[in-house]
């Protein structure tokens, strides 16, 4: 730390601190408080997948039952990533500290704990790195900034590193372009060679892998899902809406994450997504197999992800669709976008995308064949395609929540805002620093949605709660709106927290809202079943 | 020369170290980020923390009722009710302000002999405590309540295909 240049001022003289300084971070223990951490997994998600030592344990107990050969396996856990991927080799060695993403960081601004700065939470492995892996380290250690791995630096691995939700807003600010986000995968990738994934995430894992998706729905619960939405589909409009599942020769099969069939508000969500697909006559299909467009796999392990994604391809081909239409989702597209071209590619059986509404290509998606629906919706919009009434939405008053996998990880900005502009008529944006590629978080991603974590939850979605509350206190917004599955069931508990009156939706429940159909019935209500604006007198009548 | 006149006379000063005090309860490299920091949304905590207090501070000047102290008492403790705090650290932030107040208004309070007025400025401060223990049982309540609300959500629609939701009739 630089000296002071001036003299102390006589009253900062009479101030002496008598306590010893503080200990250096390396020799802060970890300490597991209740509330910032998810439970261990139980063993039958880690055998139900062939994941290595699966076992009765918690972060609490004082031995976690490791192989006797942990360390080993560790070291040269990462001796072999070093090798694998040079993005991580980089990372741990170009670091500059110049202190750039250390209050970027969510869980930082929010929880007040340095361990939480992205510069230091990847300090955490770099020391480890430097002791095993670089000369500097192996000969002057502590000197060289420099520690040993012991059970009780892997104990603060795992909580700090399940305490990253990989959102990569740090690596906006970074000047190297050091992704933290890479150095957790790389961390819980570590963590599963010794069985010590959470349980929020193995479960949903084992899920997947067994019946294709992370709730672990059947295909019957699947078909009998989407009735039940039919049902109020009917109810709101008359219209009966007959979509199919797993048809072959359909042109396009679609894709989404198993969060909107299941809870409240994705349901609304996907109820939109039926209106739409009806109203354009679309040729397209359900799969009951490739149920699920996110990823829990990609929170464990590269090699977990790549198993998981094969589905999506492998249903693709077996139904002979042309080309994928994916839901509202965050990961899921990230790991569409960037991954699954390399490991399940190439999908030469599919065609390059094309809407059979508009005649658009889209150029974007022409190694994954998968496109992303705010791209194809907005298309529609733009080319006239769709007759809204957006005054169907004038009870809401809208902002916009970049999830950061979309805007980070793919770049999707404009297409959902210019879907809300068009379907609503009071859109408000929240404060510039807080969306597009400098969005916040949620605070729950990366299979950080648990429940038992919540304290940590509210922490981390703080900085971008605090945006929402913004605009609600300026503009009167009621309403979250967002492009993820994770974000339409993590910012509801969120809301209720921060700011008790904006609810969550999705983009396509309030496009549902607007969306005119041909031959519905005068529509007295939304997605919800709340009364539309003006209809509200109707019911004392 | 009144205790408020004293009082106002010194807000900024009384504002900047009950601030600098409450600050101290974070980590070092914390409270330097939070103290540094002035945009509202880069640094929600450290802003959070010294609107709160102006608003306190003035609700205490201006004898203001429960109702107009709450909201900032209540953006405070929402924020520390989820930190790494206990609950008396969570809301002890209230009571550095006697201890700034005693520095820095230690001669003048002896040469006005305003003891008296300390004494029942000090009351109410003792008062902001006690409401400030509803607001900190009521965050930790909700976050309990939110934790039940994400269970109910996920088996909601279970329910209700099962026909096992009914609705209760007024």
């Amino acid at each position: 730390m630089a000296k002071p240049t001036k003299p102390p001022k006589p009253e900062e003289l009479v101030k002496i601190d008598y306590n010893p300084p503080e200990k250096p971070w390396m020799e802060v223990p970890v300490e597991f408080k209740p509330g910032t951490f998810c439970y261990g997994t139980r063993p039958k998600y880690l055998e139900e997948v062939g994941l290595p030592n699966p076992r009765e344990w918690s972060p609490t107990d004082d031995d976690w039952k490791l192989p006797s050969d942990w360390k080993d396996i560790v070291l040269d856990g990462i001796g072999e990533r070093l090798k694998k991927y040079r993005s991580f080799q980089l990372f741990m060695d170009i670091c500059v500290r110049c202190g750039a993403c250390a209050d970027k960081c969510h869980f930082f601004i929010g929880s007040g704990d340095p361990k939480n700065m992205p510069v230091l939470r990847a300090e955490l492995m770099r020391s480890v790195y430097r002791k095993y892996f670089s000369t500097g380290g192996k000969l002057f250690g502590n000197l060289a900034g420099a520690r040993e791995l012991t059970f009780d630096v892997f104990k603060e691995w795992w909580y700090y590193f399940y305490q990253c939700t990989e959102c990569r807003r740090c690596s906006v600010f970074c000047p190297y372009g050091i992704d933290t986000a890479e150095i957790t995968m790389m961390a819980r990738e570590l963590f599963n060679l010794l069985g010590c994934n959470t349980d929020w995430i193995a479960g949903p894992v084992a899920n997947c892998y067994r019946k294709g998706n992370h709730l672990g729905l059947e295909p019957h619960t699947i078909t009998s899902n989407i009735e039940f939405m039919l049902d109020d589909i009917e109810e709101i409009t008359g219209i009966k809406i007959e979509p199919t599942f797993n048809r072959k020769g359909a042109e396009i099969l679609f894709v989404t994450p198993s969060g909107d069939l299941f809870g409240d508000p994705g349901t609304y969500t996907c109820m939109g997504y039926l209106m739409l697909f009806h109203e354009l006559g679309l040729d397209y299909t359900w799969s009951t197999y490739a149920s699920e467009g996110g990823n829990f796999g990609f929170f464990t392990s590269m090699e977990m992800a790549k198993r998981l994604n094969y589905k999506i391809y492998a249903e693709a081909k077996r139904l002979g669709v042309k080309w994928i239409l994916g839901g509202e989702c965050g990961h899921m597209w990230r790991v569409v976008h960037q991954y699954m071209d390399t490991w399940n590619g190439p999908a030469d059986f599919l065609e390059e995308p094309v809407s059979p509404i508009t005649g658009t290509k889209f150029e974007n998606a022409k190694t994954t064949k998968m496109v992303h629906i705010a791209e194809f919706t907005a298309d529609l919009i733009k080319h006239g395609k769709l007759k809204l009434d957006p005054s169907r939405n004038d009870h809401l008053k809208v902002t916009y929540h970049d999830s950061c996998n979309t805007s980070r990880g793919m770049g999707i900005l404009e297409e959902p805002r210019y879907i809300l502009k068009n379907v609503c008529n009071h859109f408000h944006e929240m404060p510039e620093d807080t969306i597009r590629e400098k969005t916040f978080c949620c605070g729950s991603g990366t299979g950080l949605n648990a429940g038992e974590n919540m304290e940590l939850r509210m922490r981390g979605g703080f900085p971008r709660a605090n945006a929402v509350k913004h605009v609600r206190d300026s503009h009167g917004v009621n309403m979250l709106a967002n492009i993820c599955a994770i974000d339409r069931a993590t910012l509801s508990a969120l809301m209720q927290y921060w700011v008790p009156d904006v609810e969550v939706c999705g983009v396509h429940e309030l496009l549902g809202n607007a969306l005119v159909m041909t031959g519905e019935k005068e529509r007295e209500t939304d997605l919800r079943l709340e009364p539309l604006p003006g209809k509200e007198e109707d019911e004392d009548v | 020369m009144e205790l408020k006149d004293l009082l106002r006379e010194k807000r900024s000063l009384i504002l900047k170290k009950w601030f600098d005090l409450i600050l101290e309860t974070y980590p070092s490299e914390t409270s330097s980020f939070l103290k540094k920091h002035k945009n509202q949304f880069s640094n929600p905590v450290g802003h959070t923390i010294s609107e709160g207090i102006e608003g306190l501070f003035e609700g205490l000047l201006e004898e203001s009722g429960t109702d107009k102290i709450s909201p900032f008492l209540d953006n405070i403790i929402r924020v520390r009710a989820i930190q790494e705090f206990t609950p008396s650290e969570a809301i002890g932030f209230i009571f550095l302000l006697k201890k700034v107040i005693r520095e820095a208004l230690q001669r003048e309070i002896r040469e006005h002999q305003l003891h008296d007025e300390l004494l029942s400025f000090d009351s109410r401060i003792d008062d902001l405590v006690r409401t400030s223990f509803d607001i900190y049982m009521k965050c930790r309540e909700q976050i309990y309540e939110i934790r039940a609300n994400e269970v109910k959500k996920m088996t909601f629609r279970l329910l209700q295909r099962a026909n096992l939701v009914k609705e209760i009739q007024d």
